[in-house]
């Protein structure tokens, strides 16, 4: 009725950095993208108000956001996950946002990513679209989000160690604007070769032999750093080279490769597991095995506060440490965790590796 | 050496419901102590604590060289000291710990709010766990139940020991633990049954969620507040099968190892009393620059900004540096 309706802004809830990289794909299925505004304590609110209580906690974020994103005047909203019980979380959103009384469209792409079939789906959307307009536009998504995975997993092994305080940072948030203009798999190319070489380029005082901690777990967490209050960054800070294989490009993988990183990581997990536990919980035992293995000092396992597979996860990790004597420290994430329990938390596990990273270098 | 003074190291240790400082030498002998009550003013019990602490100290030529602080008021208390280290308090206590027991290998740590296991391996922290999300098992759980069963929580331990058949509480939850306890009361279960039963449902509590999957072998220190509970500690004896060793310095571990912390690591800076005639200010603002709205805290010496936390960017702070400039 209104004029403003036939526009079609279209929004996604935000996990770490990948909505820059998402953009382009969701723009062939309206006119507009609009970005939620970057999660706060605001985002958490609207969205635990809302929200069964029981849910997990990335089932919050992506309401509060989905709500943000509706105020500022999205009428399309997309959902996507499989796995757990995140799979159903897109139907349950779509009734409590009608409820609220909001108007929009609801896509769900639900454990059903082949590339083929999005295809379809954004054609049905959009007849006017050749597929090869869809293809180079996914090719071009999948792209971006390898670039960004590319460029964080640099800025995360190093950025402890950066000489002068924020010059990490602020490269990562000059790379994202340019990456958010670039417009074609050209321009990514010149991107990715111009900020490599500008990260390498940042002064760093890296010790010979860093204390390395992998961090596994939960994706929504391990991804999204406001939900795990920044635990990345606080490692860093002390000095740790953290290495996290998770990230949007590793799930992709899977996905094209039917399934190769989990049914490895099913192996790694040996002996410790013999079936896959649902989700992610395979790759954490199977990596946290794998890295214990690499000689790394520790491990970080973070999950929502509730997640099963997780929680399946965590008896065979529990077992893993207790016979290789292998640190490892356990997070549960939800809408009312302590900052400060978290720091200390870190802090102590931080001065156990450091004291027994000295004795085995005296040692040997 | 022409000043022959005494070179002595203080160590706090603020904790959510005790406050404890140790004041030793260089060769751990232990000159002046303290354990009061932080009644929720953190900055008023140091203050009250650095009085004990001066006038036990009066007959003595000394001067103390470092000071270091621990607990979950570290910070906000480490500033005030001017300290020269903060450090949590697993690794306090594990160095406090391991010089007074140097072959102990499983801490147990119950305070008043949270609880800790530290495992430890040839001299060295190999594995931690601290409660997580809830209070079950903790002193200000008992503490509590006390007051229900309207015996003082001193003689709690008492109580158990004179038990002939414990009687079964959930010991999972804290909401749970409550409720039966109400029932089998009702039901006519001696309070000293009921007491023993509380102190298993503790020990059961702490070994299922602290200590799960941790290989708890023998030395066995245990420490904190409810180590001075007779009860728990007959109850962990008898749940565990080891003998457990409960150290009468148990409470003031985190000072004492903090304490020691400070002296290894060799930065002097004088410290004196004057922090006590000093007037200190907390003082929250909402920082508002975005929607995060940052709780910052800041401490205010003679209306001069000291220090802030609590926010996320530089923003807040910055804010704070001009409003007390």
């Amino acid at each position: 009725m209104e004029k403003n309706n036939n526009i079609k802004k279209i929004s996604f809830p935000h996990m770490g950095n990948y909505f820059y990289a998402l953009k382009p794909l969701a723009l062939l299925l309206a006119d507009e993208v609009i970005m939620p505004p970057p999660i706060t304590k605001k985002t958490i609110e609207l969205g635990t108000k809302h929200s069964p209580e029981s849910a997990c906690i990335p089932f919050k974020y992506n309401l509060g956001n989905f709500i943000e994103a509706l105020d500022l005047g999205a009428n399309i909203l997309v959902q996507s996950g499989g796995g757990c019980r995140f799979g159903y979380y897109g139907e349950v959103q779509e009734n409590i946002l009608k409820n609220l009384g909001y108007k929009f469209e609801f896509l769900k792409f639900v454990n059903d990513f082949s590339i083929i079939k999005i295809s379809k789906y954004i054609k049905l959307n959009n007849p006017e679209l050749s597929y090869f307009k869809i293809f180079k536009t996914i090719l071009f998504s999948y792209l971006r989000v390898r670039l960004i995975d590319k460029i964080e997993a640099y800025l995360r092994m190093n950025i402890g160690f950066e000489v002068k305080n924020g010059d990490f940072e602020r490269n990562l948030k000059l790379f994202l604007n340019e990456l958010d203009k670039s417009k074609n798999i050209l321009d990514l190319s010149k991107l990715k070769k111009k900020y490599l070489e500008i990260l390498k380029n940042i002064p760093t005082k890296k010790p010979q032999n860093p204390i390395r901690v992998g961090i596994v777990g939960e994706l929504y967490v391990l991804m999204e750093p406001f939900s795990n209050f920044n635990i990345e960054k606080e490692l860093g800070r002390r000095g740790i080279e953290v290495h996290r294989f998770c990230s949007v490009s590793s799930i992709l993988h899977d996905i094209f490769t039917f399934d190769s990183h989990t049914k490895s990581f099913l192996k790694h997990a040996a002996p410790y597991l013999k079936y896959h536990i649902g989700a992610h919980g395979t790759e954490s035992v199977g990596l946290a095995n794998k890295l214990r293995k690499q000689g790394f000092d520790g491990i970080i396992h973070v999950k929502p506060f509730g997640c099963m597979p997780e929680v399946n996860a965590m008896s065979a990790l529990h077992r893993m440490a207790k016979e290789h004597n292998f640190p490892i420290l356990y997070f549960s994430f939800d809408s009312q965790t302590s900052e400060t329990g978290i720091k200390t938390r870190i802090e102590a596990f931080y001065d156990m590796l450091m004291m027994k990273k000295k004795r085995d270098t005296m040692q040997i | 050496m022409e000043n022959n003074k005494l070179k002595l190291y203080l160590g706090v240790d603020i904790g959510s419901i005790s406050t404890k400082a140790v004041v030793i030498d260089q060769q751990n002998k232990i000159h002046a102590q303290s354990y009061i009550w932080t009644e929720g003013d953190p900055i008023g019990a140091v203050k009250r604590l650095l009085d004990i602490i001066k006038e036990q100290l009066k007959d003595k030529n000394y001067s103390i060289v470092s000071v270091g602080t621990t607990g979950s008021a570290r910070e906000l208390i480490g500033s005030i000291l001017n300290a020269t280290i903060v450090k949590n308090e697993i690794t306090a206590h594990a160095i406090g710990t391991l010089t007074f027991h140097p072959e102990v290998r499983t801490i147990f740590e119950i305070g008043g709010q949270d609880s800790k296991i530290i495992i430890i391996q040839g001299g060295m922290v190999i594995d931690y766990a601290m409660n997580t999300l809830c209070a079950a098992g903790t002193g200000s759980f008992l503490s509590s139940q006390a007051k229900r069963l309207n015996i003082p929580v001193e003689e709690f331990g008492e109580y158990s020991l004179r038990a002939d058949s414990p009687t079964k509480i959930a010991g999972r939850c804290t909401v749970f633990a409550e409720s039966d306890l109400v029932h089998k009361a009702q039901m006519g279960h001696s309070k000293e049954n009921i007491i023993a039963g509380l102190c298993n449902a503790i020990v059961n509590n702490y070994l299922n969620n602290v200590g799960k999957g941790k290989n708890i072998e023998s030395l066995i220190v245990f420490q904190g507040g409810v180590s001075k509970n007779v009860g728990v500690v007959k109850s962990f004896k008898e749940i565990i099968g080891h003998d457990i060793v409960v150290d009468e310095l148990g409470h003031l571990m985190g000072a004492i190892g903090i304490a020691i912390i400070a002296r290894e690591q060799g930065i002097e800076k004088l410290f004196n009393f004057s922090v006590r005639d000093t007037d200190f200010k907390t003082v929250g603002f909402e920082c508002g620059s975005c929607p995060n709205n940052c709780e910052i805290i800041c401490v205010v010496e003679d209306g001069k900004f000291l220090d802030g936390w609590g926010n996320r960017c530089n923003i807040g702070i910055e804010k704070a540096r001009k409003k007390w400039s």
